[in-house]
């Protein structure tokens, strides 16, 4: 367990730097996390995290990585250019939410 | 968990083409790519169908009876041609589980960094270029060019 500080507020996040509670999101918590990554959230990003969080908000489930490409008509490079390395992971993460567990 | 330190670099080396098989690899690589993992996929006998154009996506399941003994039993007779039968419903499993065909698979791994060669002794046997490849295939390597760029991974042998 650890926590990162954004405007006053503590947030708890899990060992591997998952927020604990989705209530804690905000978009300032969004924009810490990326600086952690190193990444300058552009609107591909947000268009990225904003489908994410609607995908399980609906299904109480994450994507794929492949249906999360089509569901932003965006290629599965851009995916890894706008979270380099771990795509789904660093964009579940950003988003707010729990990580990814599935396959794909 | 966390205490364990995770696989940095991975081969996995392909040398069979049934639908089973190569998706087991494909999982494997695909996993591996989006995990950040260093990823080498190296295609050999008839693994080679799997990224050659025109056998890529018409790769059929190999056992067959395997897949039937794991389904609930049919009502209807058995139909004639189990290896099509099966193969079919495999891939519809695969697609609505977001699982791509073959050729997409080879788009996914390439497109997170995955590196794919095809085995040049296996190629010269069976008479293929690199025009009867896919696009996704970083070349056609011997043996000891794979040791090399496989240098310090974990080697899978399918």
């Amino acid at each position: 367990m650890s926590s990162l500080e954004v405007a006053g507020k503590s947030i708890t996040l899990t060992e591997e730097g998952y927020l604990e509670n989705f209530a804690d999101w905000n978009k300032e918590v969004a924009e810490a996390l990326a600086k952690q990554e190193n990444i300058e959230l552009t609107d591909n990003h947000w268009k990225v995290i904003e489908t994410l969080q609607a995908k399980y908000k609906e299904s109480g489930e994450l994507p794929t990585l492949r249906r999360l490409s089509k569901d932003c008509g965006l290629k599965t490079k851009d995916l890894y250019d706008l979270f380099p390395e771990r795509p789904l992971k660093k964009a579940a993460k950003l988003a707010g939410l729990p990580k990814p567990t599935g396959c794909g | 968990m966390s205490n364990q330190e995770a696989v940095k670099k991975i081969a996995i080396i392909i040398s069979k083409n049934t639908l089973e098989d190569v998706y087991a690899g494909l999982v494997m690589a695909n996993g591996a790519v989006m995990d950040g993992i260093e990823t080498i996929m190296f295609f050999t006998f008839f693994g080679l169908d799997a990224i050659t154009k025109k056998t890529m996506n018409d790769l059929k399941v190999g056992s067959p009876e395997s897949f039937m003994a794991k389904m609930p039993p049919m009502d209807a007779p058995m139909p004639e041609n189990i290896t099509d039968f099966v193969t079919d419903k495999m891939k519809e499993q695969f697609e609505s589980m977001d699982f791509p065909p073959v050729d997409e698979f080879m788009e996914m791994i390439s497109a997170g960094g995955g590196k794919i060669y095809a085995c040049k002794l296996a190629a010269d046997m069976f008479h293929l270029t690199k025009e009867d490849f896919c696009d996704e295939v970083n070349g056609i390597i011997s043996v000891g060019e794979m040791y090399e760029m496989a240098g310090g991974a974990q080697m899978v042998f399918i």
